[in-house]
């Protein structure tokens, strides 16, 4: 039979079953209405902002590779990859059902453990939609951490932190807010549309914590106590990294609606033009304090504005959305040289760019919204009053105080037990080896070959006892 | 009588020193990458707002074997190609080779050139 030939056959064969079963057929079709294609859309739309979030952790992998030194690259790489992993796990075996469980109380929720009965489910969204699009925010706290702890922490110690990070101290957060807790409860509920502090602030304080308990890298700081630069091995590592981040934000924010409707769209202008202002005012900041616009700044800038806008993106105009990226690129140049000069080491700007600029975004929507909704009042500068001010102040402060002590806590008794740290000698000899057994960059060497079968043209037979 | 002669150049004067060793005939060089001081010094620079000083500065070290006969006219060519007058252009010396040999053939001496 022909290609053709064939093609006739299946359609006869289709033609006929569409009579045989018409009836039924049009009776299904009927049964579909605009609101079972909105639930799909959602769906579709929210599962694909996920894999958007999830992608973030390759642009987090990579700006936290090229911000380090190439000794403990592997090890950086190593990380982020067990962020990933260990947090997928632990959130869903009990971080979902403390972060969004309804038999819980206003500060923890319990329910719907390992997926299973009584899991949560948003809207039109299907339980597993509602789970990995979480998930993957989950794994994005975690993963903020390792930057600042690079090149200086044990492994194993790392590996703890993370599932604890995803399994108790960031779902707890996310059930105050948007698992419908206290901060919920709120007269004036605390507003964090995608997470500024709820996910970034989390990170960041966390890597506050870890750095301070760490200690500065070996070589920071000079014996007068400057701080000295040490250089990160890959800008374009570093930049690549930052657009990755970039391009997985129009996931985390748009997909924040948690549906396909018409305000995902001006969800990334607001996105987009904080992104780019907060980059030009590091730049400009940095250009103004050292005589060079830095890249590495420049990337910390637009990480800047995007951890700024992600709590009002939804409420902010577009101007206020510009207003609020360049304000979050100054204050991170501000942060970085805070952090160095009190001997903090943060060796990729974690702390500053998720810490300190989620806090300020989340602040910014008590002061840029425009109007009053069901999820959010007028903004101050609008002439709103001071009612959501004061609910974002109250969150900012809570979660932050919340995590500093649950991360100061974890650290201090990783620090007591596994320890926290790694050798002076294998800090200096970088981390890759004596951590995971091989370089990340290796080198380009052939392993020893038996003399009877070296290469170069020629066989060369050796005789052995063994052979001959 | 067979000489080393090697020279520490600037890295962007490689092309003119390779392209008028190949004029004179050289029939091959050996080129390292490598860093140090000399008279130039270091300087600072700033990464993420902090100081650092560059105090070994990036170079190629270029290595030509040759005869007695062509080093002089070697050492003169590399400077006029690598010299731009400004401080960091490098050095270049000579040295005595006592053996030679081509690992392919095993010519020995000038042979191997």
């Amino acid at each position: 039979m022909t290609r053709t030939a064939k093609l006739v056959a299946a359609g006869t064969l289709a033609a006929a079953g569409v009579v045989l079963s018409g009836g039924a057929a049009w009776a299904q079709e009927a049964a579909v209405t605009a609101e079972d294609v909105q639930a799909n859309l959602d769906n579709v739309f929210v599962l694909v902002a996920a894999v958007l979030v999830i992608f973030m952790q390759a642009g987090f992998a990579l700006v936290e590779a090229g911000l380090t030194r190439a000794k403990s690259v592997a090890n950086i790489m190593m990380k982020n990859m067990m962020d990933f992993c260990a947090g997928a796990i632990a959130f869903f075996a009990v971080g979902y059902a403390i972060a969004f469980g309804t038999g819980g109380n206003d500060f923890i929720g319990a329910g719907g453990w390992f997926l299973g009965d009584g899991a949560f489910q948003y809207g039109t969204l299907s339980v597993p939609v509602t789970f990995i699009f979480q998930a993957a925010f989950a794994a994005t706290a975690a993963t903020i951490v390792s930057g600042a702890m690079a090149e200086r922490t044990k492994f194993k110690s790392y590996f703890i932190y993370s599932a604890v990070i995803s399994a108790v101290i960031y779902p707890i957060v996310v059930h105050w807010n948007w698992g419908g807790g206290w901060l919920a409860g709120l007269s004036t509920p605390f507003h964090d549309f995608a997470g500024s502090s709820t996910v970034h602030m989390v990170g960041g304080v966390a890597a506050l914590m870890g750095a301070a308990v760490l200690g500065p890298r070996i070589g920071k700081y000079g014996p007068d106590g400057k701080p000295r630069a040490i250089l990160g091995h890959n800008i374009p590592y570093a930049v690549l990294g930052t657009f990755i981040l970039l391009v997985g934000w129009y996931g985390f924010n748009p997909g924040s609606q948690l549906a396909a409707d018409g305000a995902i769209g001006g969800i990334a202008v607001t996105t987009t033009l904080a992104a780019a202002a907060g980059a030009i005012t590091a730049m400009l900041a940095v250009w103004a304090r050292t005589g060079k616009p830095d890249v590495a700044m420049t990337a910390n800038g637009m990480l800047a504005g995007l951890v700024g806008i992600t709590a009002g993106t939804a409420a902010v105009s577009n101007v206020g959305a510009i207003i609020i990226g360049a304000a979050a690129g100054l204050i991170v140049v501000a942060a970085v040289f805070f952090f160095d000069r009190i001997h903090v080491d943060d060796p990729v700007g974690a702390i500053s760019v998720h810490g300190v600029c989620g806090a300020f975004g989340t602040i910014c929507v008590g002061l840029f919204a425009t109007e009053d909704t069901d999820f959010w009042q007028q903004g101050l500068f609008y002439g709103g009053g001071t009612s959501q001010l004061v609910s974002q102040v109250i969150g900012v402060v809570a979660i932050a105080v919340f995590v500093a002590v649950a991360a100061g806590i974890l650290f201090t008794v990783l620090k007591a037990t596994v320890g926290l740290r790694v050798s002076e000698e294998e800090e200096l000899a970088g981390l890759d080896v004596l951590e995971h057994g091989a370089p990340g960059y290796g080198p380009d060497t052939t392993p020893a070959i038996p003399s009877t079968s070296r290469p170069g043209g020629r066989t060369t037979t050796v005789p052995t006892g063994a052979s001959s | 009588m067979i000489k080393l002669v090697t020279a520490v150049v600037k890295p962007q004067m490689l092309d003119p020193v390779k392209d008028g060793l190949k004029g004179m005939g050289v029939q091959g060089i050996t080129v390292t990458e490598v860093k140090g001081f000399g008279r130039q010094g270091g300087h600072t620079e700033t990464y993420r707002g902090a100081e650092y000083t560059v105090d070994l500065v990036p170079k190629l070290k270029v290595e030509i074997l040759c005869t007695l006969d062509d080093a002089e006219q070697v050492m003169d060519l590399i400077r006029k190609c690598a010299h731009t007058g400004k401080i960091g252009d490098g050095k270049v010396w000579m040295l005595d080779v006592d053996r030679l040999m081509r690992v392919r053939t095993g010519e020995m001496g000038e042979e191997a050139i």
